[in-house]
């Protein structure tokens, strides 16, 4: 069949009925499909490169059980150590040891899901937002600067970094959503640069003397003041701080303004059908600003978590890759709220579990890198998916499709 | 070809989209299924096409069972389908698009060669008039449907499916396409042809089959009246005339005065119009497609810069923003609603709010009003008799004539001062014109004025109290709905009301409708006057 030229949004009633049970088990069913399909590949390939497993391989005829059962206990010794390091640790000798491993998952998980809910209103708004990373970048910058030159009281300053974060990334995004309502440029191309400039704009800085340490020529920014950080949420030994309650606020606000507000009301209509929310009277140009705005404030606030959470300078690799992985995480969460928060925790458990895995059992932490990825490309395999759950829209299929591509071309 | 379906039944979950179909389609015969949207038509040719795998029944082509595993078996056999939408490369020409899938090859280089010949041959054959050359993104949508014609006929298809081809065909174009298949017949081509238009079908079909929720409610000749038809076909009486009182004009309250519209190419899409609608009246625009009639309402609301002077209740609306001339009382239903009307995924509810959601009604400062919008959605579905699941059910899911009765619904749930409707009833089921035609008049009888755009003259006469004729972007007269049928005909191509009226009505026998793109000139030679698409067939 070639392609059509028209491409139809009407769908039978007759084809719709054809999906059994409510529309979010489907929807829910191919993320947990993709993560378990991509758990299963990971364990073939620490099996497979394990060192016992090679051995026992090299008799496997004579004996087949030998290499079958060490390499299930290479994969289960592996996935028991992440689980160890992401969740709970039974071998803990006090309660807060135990529990440690979930508070670091959830603290690395804060810029994650921040960042991840920058892609992922942008996208309900029919935007590909890969500049997540550069928005988050620009967010820490001026988070940073507030912090560490300015000195005030300890609610004050805090808050006003959060708001110099969400200032840095909105302005970030913004530029983006002028740009595209202005000129019609494509905002993939415009992030992806912008992510540029940022970084290298960074480096520069990094480089006055404003930004660095007195008598220090290392690319490394002062200490932010104590008042500009992130109280501890359950106090030492544990990491995770107040961000990841402004996390989770983020995510409340997001669903809300999504599914709730007028303003969500016009961006998903302009996300859905450009053309009919046009003509009911709603300026796309306009969604197309407020929307980049609100998608860089939020990767900007990720740049606020790792500023006033866990790094407390600002450096060249303050934002990790956390702007791409936000990519994933959206993708994965579906782009709802929820989804995306669920998403942040998963990858951050990825994150915190991978180290304790590589202590343990000595296990690479690419692995977790290709379990991730595996994540990803099973995502961006619809047509997998839509032979195991029937004819869906055509529409439904080249987004994920277009995403998808998206994404590996950004993190290439 | 002849081609049996006995008993076909195909289920969806525990929904029965057909339920035990049998027909049969005799060589060289025109069958038409007939039915409304949503009545199980197109699920029964996916089946036939191999695109639904049945979920009992047997397909049997000249005596022998198939079975068809996909498109490529089916047209294996013979059998050729023209979909509704295109399946068309728009950027390849029209010879790439017909060897597309069945590709010649010299060595390792495409041999397009074979396949322009062959396309040129039918084109001769049937008059088709198509260019092997021609990219098929630059050609007319009739046009554009005889590639896929011929695409069919290229790979030897006896039996021709057509779903619901007219619906995006001008009255000209229907009509020459009505022509094709009366030839394709003659060559012994067997043709299902899929549609809801009772007139084309009892013109064309040599047995009408009508379906209804899934199952066949009988066969009939073409000679049975059309109110007959629509009975079977809707399973109760329906009006296929407007009823409606004498408009009860009030004030003159919408003024067009010299609105020009110039395209982004400099071409003058609508020149210097001027014309006025009164409270409770309908005033209907009629036109060949592509006249200027999408511009002149697209400027109407705000969508297209445009000059000169629109006023509603003496406010200026030129120049105004899409939400401001909303907010001024003028409530609009767009040509292509599912493209300008809906928003696929959103939900029934959703959609019912889509330009109202500012309302006072639906926010309270930044929120929106869930409870409100789900009331009104309940109500609206009620008072409209929007068949649908529920209320969240997303708009995709409905038919088209569902669709549209969500627009008319939400258009009509607040005061209006202007109501502007653009082919209100296209793709729409006869149940479901008749009772938006009776919303309109009931909107006139309100006091609203009211525009209709519509290249249908059926609709045209059934409602309007005044008709406009555009011609070229020019308004070539308004004229009372008594005015014969071949006056408005010659109106529609290019002669003013004076010049129609001057010679006697009737002086330009030979008149033709401008082609379809309405841009060429007026040519004067042609059929006679009874081989005007638009004149009543009965």
């Amino acid at each position: 069949m070639t392609t059509p030229t028209t491409n139809s949004p009407t769908v039978n009633a007759a084809e719709d009925l054809e999906t059994d049970g409510p529309a979010w088990i489907g929807s829910a069913l191919q993320p947990v499909l993709a993560i378990l399909a991509a758990l299963v590949l990971g364990g073939l390939l620490i099996a497979a490169t394990d060192e016992r497993v090679m051995k026992a391989a090299s008799y496997f005829f004579s004996r087949p059980s030998d290499t079958l059962s060490a390499g299930w206990s290479a994969a289960s010794a592996a996935y028991q150590a992440m689980f160890y390091g992401a969740v709970f640790n039974p071998n803990g000798n006090s309660f807060a040891r135990q529990i440690y491993p979930f508070t670091e998952t959830l603290t690395v998980a804060t810029p994650l899901i921040l960042a991840g809910l920058g892609v992922a209103v942008a996208f309900r708004a029919g935007l590909f937002n890969i500049g997540a990373q550069g928005q988050i970048l620009m967010g820490a910058t001026l988070a940073a600067y507030v912090g560490f030159t300015w000195s005030m009281p300890l609610p004050l300053h805090l808050l006003l970094v959060v708001l110099a974060g969400a200032i840095g990334g909105g302005v970030w995004g913004g530029v983006v959503g002028l740009l595209k309502a202005r000129t019609g440029a494509h905002e993939v191309i415009l992030t992806i640069m912008l992510n540029y400039i940022a970084v290298n704009l960074l480096a520069y800085l990094l480089t006055r003397p404003s930004f660095l340490r007195e008598g220090s020529t290392n690319p490394i920014s002062p200490p932010v003041a104590e008042s500009a950080q992130f109280p501890l949420l359950l106090g030492a030994p544990f990491r995770l701080h107040w961000g990841f309650v402004l996390a989770v606020a983020a995510t409340v606000f997001v669903w809300w303004l999504l599914n709730r507000s007028t303003t969500g009301f016009e961006l998903r209509a302009v996300g859905s059908n450009p053309r009919a929310a046009k003509t009911a009277g709603i300026n796309v140009t306009k969604g197309f600003v407020i929307v980049m705005i609100l998608a860089g404030a939020l990767a900007g606030l990720a740049g606020v978590a790792q500023i006033s959470g866990t790094e407390g300078s600002l450096s060249a690799g303050v934002a990790a890759s956390f702007g791409f992985d936000a990519i994933t995480v959206a993708l994965l969460g579906r782009s709802t709220p929820l989804g995306t928060f669920l998403a942040g925790v998963l990858y951050g458990g990825f994150r915190a579990g991978a180290v304790t895995m590589q202590t343990m059992t000595g296990t690479n932490v690419d692995i977790v890198l290709v379990v991730q990825s595996l994540i990803v490309l099973f995502i961006a395999l619809p047509p997998l998916f839509t032979a195991a759950r029937g004819r869906r829209s055509r529409r439904d299929k080249s987004k994920t499709t277009r995403s998808a591509g998206a994404v590996k071309e950004a993190q290439a | 070809m002849k081609l049996e379906l006995r008993e076909i039944t195909k289920k969806f979950g525990s929904f029965a989209a057909n339920r035990d179909v049998s027909l049969t389609v005799e060589p060289g015969e025109i069958h038409c299924l007939l039915g409304e949207n949503g009545a199980g038509k197109s699920t029964l040719m996916n089946v036939l096409y191999g695109l639904y795998r049945p979920t009992s029944g047997e397909i049997l082509v000249d005596g022998e069972p198939v079975e068809f595993s996909g498109p490529s078996d089916a047209l294996h056999r013979g059998i050729g389908m023209v979909h509704q939408h295109f399946m068309l490369v728009p950027v390849f020409t029209v010879a790439e698009n017909v060897a597309l899938g069945s590709e010649t090859r010299k060595g390792v280089t495409l041999d397009l060669e074979t396949t322009r010949r062959r396309i040129r041959e039918i084109s001769d054959q049937y008059g088709f008039a198509v260019d092997p050359d021609a990219v098929v993104e630059d050609l007319p949508v009739g046009v554009q449907q005889r590639v896929e014609i011929i695409k069919a006929l290229v790979r030897d298809a006896q039996l021709l499916i057509l779903d619901e081809p007219t619906a995006v065909l001008t009255p000209k174009e229907t009509d020459e396409l009505l022509a094709i298949m009366r030839q394709l017949k003659a060559d012994g081509t067997s043709i299902v042809f899929i549609s809801h238009k009772l007139r084309e079908v009892r013109e064309v079909s040599d047995v009408i089959t009508v379906i209804r929720r899934g199952e066949v409610v009988g066969s009939v000749s073409p000679e049975a009246s059309t109110s007959e038809l629509a009975a079977m076909m809707v399973g109760r009486e329906v009006s296929l005339t407007v009823d409606k009182q004498p408009a009860q004009v009030g004030e003159q309250t919408l003024v067009v005065e010299d609105l020009t519209v110039v395209g982004d190419n400099g071409v003058t899409l609508l020149d210097n119009l001027s014309l006025s609608v009164s409270q409770g009246e309908i005033l209907a625009v009629a036109g060949v497609q592509g006249n200027g009639q999408v511009e002149f309402v697209e400027a109407l609301l705000g969508l297209r810069k445009a000059s000169g002077s629109i006023r509603l209740e003496s406010q200026e609306l030129v120049g105004r923003s899409v939400r401001q001339v909303l907010d001024a009382g003028v409530g609009f239903v767009p040509e292509d609603r599912s493209t300008d009307g809906l928003v696929g995924p959103f939900s029934v509810a959703e959609n019912l709010v889509l330009d109202l959601y500012k309302d006072p009604r639906f926010h309270s400062g930044p929120s929106l009003k869930q409870k409100e919008i789900r009331a009104n959605a309940e109500q609206r579905i009620k008072e409209f008799d929007i068949r649908t699941a529920s209320a969240a059910a997303h708009a995709s899911t409905l038919s088209g004539g569902n669709q549209q009765k969500i627009v008319v619904a939400r258009e009509l749930s607040r005061p209006l001062k202007l109501f502007v409707a653009s082919q209100i009833t296209r793709g729409v089921d006869v149940g479901s014109i008749e009772f938006i035609h009776d919303r309109i008049v009931a909107e006139r009888d309100n006091g609203v004025p009211v525009i209709i755009v519509s290249t249908e003259l059926d609709e045209v006469y059934g409602l309007a109290d005044r008709i406009a004729v555009f011609f070229h972007g020019r308004l070539m007269g308004i004229v009372g709905p008594e005015t014969p049928r071949e006056t408005l005909g010659q109106m529609m191509a290019g002669a003013t009301e004076e010049e129609v009226r001057s010679q006697g009505g009737l002086a330009h026998p030979g008149l033709q409708p401008p082609e379809n793109s309405g841009t060429d000139s007026t040519d004067h030679d042609g059929d006679a006057v009874s081989n005007l698409p638009w004149e009543e067939q009965a």
